[in-house]
């Protein structure tokens, strides 16, 4: 499947493949400790601190790869989250129809018609933010879209011959699901994939950022910008390394996403 | 009664509908979950008498339904309650920021709105070539970072270094129209960046897909120069979805406006609601909640109901 890869998905899975790594192994690559002062307030870069240092004297590169793993990790979860129940509860609307599909659609397009920062700030004022509730929260506020297009996806598939094959056979729905429509939904709901995934992250940092996302003394990248923001006005530029975090990040995804879409919805050898 | 008032009658009647489902989600949403306002006065050490006590008094013991139409009430003729925290009225607060919100929101709009048409219409004249790639490409680099970030880096960049514009946005009553503009400037630039880039992009898709359809082959065969062509037979059938573009796009201020106020301490509805959420104010939260998400579904119908008065097809039946 790696064969022919254009450039720009390469460019993409290799920056996304460094991050990913930099998440999984930060306590091996971070030189000093994540809530460790070792400099003055805002040092420039340096051969010992080649970010320079935050507003407390900690070491940038430490707190921004400590930061990416929460903001990935929690990104990560919610994508999965949100993806699951989206496509399940999507599938589930477009084989059964009528009523059930109905209450559903119109619930999500209840949900889907107030803004999913305005409703995770109405959620947030009432419970603590934490890891596991910010991703049951961004989780499901996205899974609206991801149920959206799942629904609409397989309302196309459900009607083809091997489904009603499969029907007539008297399949159970989850068969139906699983076995018939997953597997042809698949490479959209993966492209989709990529671009919920630099949502949640763009939404887990401006939830940190507004001091409702992530607490101290975990790191994050919406949290560095917050915490590093005052040094703007001095011109110290320590708030911007994660805007050049989250826009690679982003960016590379996004290829992956667009290389994936064109490849498997090519017709000519798409599927390797 | 002519198809196309029926056709908006009935959007409007599900638009209020919505309105007052949405309303019922935000007052369900606080009400299922742990917590009210009972419980935020009194803090952790709260007795159970004394709760019990409290929400008696403040009347958080009878009935979410009954209590959901009060707030409703409340909501719909200005008086929304007192604030948790400094016991101000919510609905003088929420007046005066609303107007400083519109002032941002209508600038931002006002810049970003003609912008966004006109550079879609160069990305769609030159498609494929230069301006069309450096346009998309800026585009792409814009949605890949959150609003803060953009504003974050225009203030390092022309506040700090350059000096050209105020990195907090202090706007007070008594202040001349054209300082005022200079206090918001950077705010307004953040928020016309934001929703520049989504405008360009659908308007470019909506251009286009109007310019490939088989009445502007017909029209160019037929020998038309550009010009008649865009003004006779593209243009008519792109205004419907321009309109929508433009305002689904200014629903998506409201988001923006949000994170813009906090950044540059701008004091309007989203610096206010975002406050509230930080001191667990439920009451402000709520008010502030209600009136984002009613702008944003009114944008919304706006749009649906223009592009079905703009709908050719609609308006002359068969």
């Amino acid at each position: 499947m790696f064969k022919n890869i254009p450039l720009s998905a390469a460019v993409g899975l290799t920056i996304t493949g460094i991050y990913f790594l930099a998440a999984i192994f930060a306590d091996v690559i971070a030189p000093y400790g994540m809530a460790e002062a070792v400099g003055d307030v805002w040092e420039p870069s340096s051969a010992d601190h080649w970010l320079g240092t935050d507003q407390i004297g900690r070491d940038l590169l430490t707190r921004m790869i400590y930061g990416g793993q929460t903001t990935i990790l929690i990104a990560t979860l919610a994508t999965v989250l949100s993806f699951t129940t989206g496509a399940v509860l999507g599938f589930i609307a477009a084989v059964s129809g009528g009523w059930i599909d109905q209450v559903m659609s119109r619930l999500v397009d209840l949900f889907m018609s107030i803004p999913s920062l305005i409703l995770a700030l109405v959620i947030l004022s009432s419970i603590e933010a934490t890891v596991v509730t910010l991703v049951v929260i961004m989780g499901l506020l996205d899974s609206t879209r991801v149920y959206r297009l799942s629904r609409a996806v397989a309302v196309d598939i459900s009607v083809m011959d091997y489904v009603e094959a499969a029907r007539l056979r008297g399949e159970k729905l989850t068969w139906i699901i699983f076995r018939e429509i997953l597997p042809n939904a698949l490479s959209p709901l993966v492209a989709e994939m990529g671009l919920r995934f630099i949502f949640m992250v763009l939404f887990i940092s401006t939830l940190s950022f507004l001091g409702i996302g992530v607490q101290p003394p975990l790191a994050d990248w919406g949290g560095i910008v917050k915490e590093n923001k005052e040094g703007i006005n001095f011109g110290i530029g320590a708030a911007l390394y994660p805007a050049v975090a989250i826009a690679t990040l982003s960016i590379s995804v996004n290829l992956i996403a667009d290389w994936i879409l064109t490849r498997t919805t090519s017709l000519k050898g798409g599927r390797g | 009664m002519h198809p196309i008032l029926k056709l908006v009658a009935e959007r409007l009647g599900i638009g209020l509908l919505l309105l007052l489902a949405a309303s019922a989600l935000i007052f369900g949403l606080t009400e299922v979950l742990p917590g009210d306002a009972a419980q935020a006065i009194l803090g952790q050490g709260a007795t159970p008498e004394n709760l019990a006590n409290l929400r008696a008094e403040m009347g958080l013991d009878r009935p979410a339904f009954t209590r959901y139409f009060e707030w409703l009430g409340g909501i719909l003729t200005g008086d929304m309650g007192v604030a948790l925290t400094n016991k101000l009225p919510i609905g003088e607060q929420i007046a005066r920021r609303m107007s400083a919100t519109l002032f941002l929101a209508f600038w931002a709009a006002i810049i970003s709105v003609p912008l966004a048409i006109l550079l879609g219409l160069i990305a769609v004249r030159y498609q494929n070539r230069w301006p069309d790639k450096l346009i998309s490409g800026i585009t792409l680099a814009s949605i890949s970072l959150p609003e803060f970030m953009i504003a974050y880096i225009l203030v390092f960049f022309f506040a700090v270094k350059l000096f050209w514009a105020p990195s907090f946005a202090s706007v007070s009553p008594g202040m001349p129209l054209l300082d005022q503009l200079h206090a918001i400037s950077l705010p307004v630039a953040v928020l016309t960046l934001v929703v520049l880039a989504h405008m360009m992009r659908m308007t470019r898709a909506a251009i286009l897909n109007v310019m490939q359809s088989a009445y502007i082959e017909t029209a160019e065969l037929k020998g038309l120069n550009t010009f008649a062509v865009i003004r006779k037979h593209a243009f008519p059938n792109a205004i419907a979805p321009i309109v929508n573009v433009v305002m689904i796009n200014l629903a998506y201020l409201v988001v923006g406006v949000v994170v813009v106020e906090v950044v540059f301490a701008y004091p309007g509805m989203g610096q206010y609601l975002v406050d509230a959420v930080v001191k667990r104010d439920v009451p402000v939260v709520l008010a502030c909640g209600v009136i984002f998400a009613a702008v944003y579904i009114i944008l919304n119908i706006v749009a649906d109901v223009v592009s079905i008065l703009a709908n050719p097809r609609l308006r002359h039946p068969k």
